[in-house]
């Protein structure tokens, strides 16, 4: 099909000129659009020169299901009241864990169509209003509900029958599972927006101190993978995955601002330039080619290295969808930053660490950070932003060559999945 | 033109006939367990319902202690996860599955690879599902 390999670009080229992301957590008190209000403040509140918010011509805002987690549906004029900027056109996307990652999309083609300048895309989630069961019910609910969620299959089920499978084929273990999250946990101790701004390590020892205090006996833990694998500390979520191994349940926003990149230096004089975006759509896990790579990430990648004119080798550093500890792994090698197989070892040689060759998730990851769902696209996007213009301050990668990096958001178990090429100007 | 071939009567042939019935394609002889208005593989709309054997292995799996309020009202949880997974079956395709039969909280005991064969037994009228055991 001549269409499906036409080598695409923009129309127009775009740059990140602002990013904000609010505080991520559990936040009872809080609606989505209060936490889309407090990323918008911070990323104005940071930019290099002040805005005129009504210069903002237009918007788009994912959010995964407000109507389950809410009960509110057609939240994105919402957002456009809080925000002071009706009557201006804002669009909700939704494609699960990817919509601010489609949001994005769909914000840089109104740039690169001529029709708009400056463009607002971000995205929300408010999930801790219903209890874990029901959390876990409404991301069932990003599944093939015909096939997969009638077979048992919850979110983390699906993935963790993508790392038994994984485990099956290449010399992936457990305990290679354990340590991204361990990883995640040490960059996200770093990171003062993190849901859990803790390391594994220091959890382990509050435990043993706590034990201490309440004259009850203290486990006896030397390392942090002694702590992960008992299964008191760390129980089973859906086997092979731990609790440890899985994103947690997060209220949070995140929004930047994308405008043409010729005019770019009205805003900032280090704008971050959108190289290259792709985007895929993938079958369910039992129709798909593999069970240990997700196909849309794969393709997502390949056009957006196209349209950057790059190679995996050239990305300096990456945020990638770590919902479960089995998915940056899997992400690693889709992206083609090591083989099929490959991911765990990069894992135990510590190159995707902060000080590694290629590290990945500095933010602290899904796992770590939190994962709104609606807004953990746009999210990567914002530690990006801020690696690639040298303000990651403790968290900064410790690189000397940080010019080029990539974020990978995925929906659902794989069904769509957003590739972004970020490059410092 | 009204297609019969959807999830609807998929599940009704598996409760009243008791066969995984997927379809088949006429003109490219593909073959989905899914039932599907449309071949995903040639675009073509000519498709026929078609029985499996109901033979499989399992070539992926994972045991779910955190259940959806649906399994943890039939008694799975924390202390009694459940088997899910996916199955190869002796035709070609893969589809998802619960895995009946094996010991959901000893994992290490399940073993892909492992030969499978349709089970009905305990198939929910209101909310069928399939499954199936070692054979
Ligand atoms: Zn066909």
């Amino acid at each position: 099909m001549a269409t499906a390999t036409r080598k695409r670009r923009l129309g127009r080229q775009v740059a990140i000129v602002g990013a904000g992301l609010s505080q991520f957590g559990a936040f009872p008190d809080k609606d989505s659009r209060d936490l889309f209000v407090e990323a918008f403040q911070d990323m104005i509140q940071t930019m290099d020169q002040p805005i005129d918010i009504d210069d903002i011509e237009c918007a788009y805002v994912g959010n995964y299901s407000s109507d389950l987690f809410e009960t509110q549906g057609h939240t994105a004029p919402i957002v456009a009241d809080w925000l002071g900027m009706t009557p201006i056109p804002i669009t909700r996307i939704e494609n699960a864990c990817a919509s601010s990652g489609s949001a994005l999309r769909e914000g840089a083609m109104a740039i690169a169509s001529g029709m708009y300048d400056v463009v607002l895309v971000g995205g929300m989630e408010k999930m801790t209003n219903l209890p874990t069961e029901g959390v876990t019910d409404v991301l069932a609910s990003a599944a093939d509900g015909l096939y997969e969620v009638p077979a048992g299959l919850t979110f983390p089920g699906i993935f963790g029958a993508i790392a038994k499978a994984h485990m099956d084929r290449y010399e992936t273990s457990l305990d290679h599972l354990l340590k991204v999250g361990i990883k995640n946990h040490n960059n996200g101790a770093l990171n003062p927006k993190a849901q859990f701004n803790v390391t594994i390590r220091d959890l382990m020892e509050r435990r043993m101190a706590r034990a201490e205090q309440r004259g009850q006996p203290v486990p006896e833990w030397q390392t942090e993978l002694d702590f992960l694998n008992d299964d008191r500390a760390n129980p089973w979520i859906a086997w092979p995955l731990r609790l440890y191994d899985c994103a947690p349940i997060t209220d949070g926003a995140s929004c930047i601002l994308l405008v043409a990149a010729d005019i770019a230096h009205n805003f900032t004089d280090r704008p971050v330039s959108l190289a290259g975006i792709g985007q895929a759509s993938g079958k369910p896990l039992h129709d798909a080619d593999e069970l240990t790579s997700l196909s849309a990430a794969k393709e997502a990648s390949r056009q957006a290295y196209e349209m950057a004119g790059i190679t995996a080798d050239d990305v300096d550093l990456a945020e990638v969808h770590d919902c479960f500890t089995i998915a940056e792994i899997v992400a690693s090698e889709d992206l083609g930053f090591f083989a099929p197989g490959e991911g765990p070892r990069a894992v135990d040689e510590g190159r995707t660490a902060l000080d590694g060759d290629r590290p990945i998730n500095t933010s602290g990851g899904l796992k770590s950070k939190g994962h709104p769902v609606g807004a953990s696209g746009v999210g990567q996007v914002v530690e990006i932003y801020h690696q690639l213009r040298g303000e990651a301050g403790e968290r900064q990668a410790k690189k000397s060559k940080l010019e080029v990096g990539l974020t990978h958001n995925v929906g659902g178990t794989g069904g769509t999945c957003v590739v972004n090429v970020l490059r410092r100007e | 033109m009204p297609s019969e071939f959807n999830a609807a009567n998929f599940y009704k042939r598996l409760r009243e006939d008791g066969q995984l019935t997927g379809i088949r394609c006429n003109a490219c002889g593909g073959l989905s367990p899914e039932a599907r208005p449309m071949c995903a593989a040639c675009r073509s709309f000519d498709v026929a319902w078609h029985p499996f054997s109901g033979r499989a292995t399992l070539s992926t799996f994972t045991c779910i202690s955190v259940v959806p309020d649906y399994w943890g009202q039939k008694g799975y949880g924390r202390n009694n996860p459940y088997c899910s997974g996916i199955v190869t079956l002796e035709e070609g395709p893969r589809i998802s599955a619960r895995i009946t039969g094996v010991d959901g909280a000893n994992p290490q005991s399940i073993r892909t690879g492992m030969a499978l064969a349709l089970d009905l037994a305990d198939l929910d009228p209101e909310r069928p599902s399939l499954a199936f055991k070692p054979a």
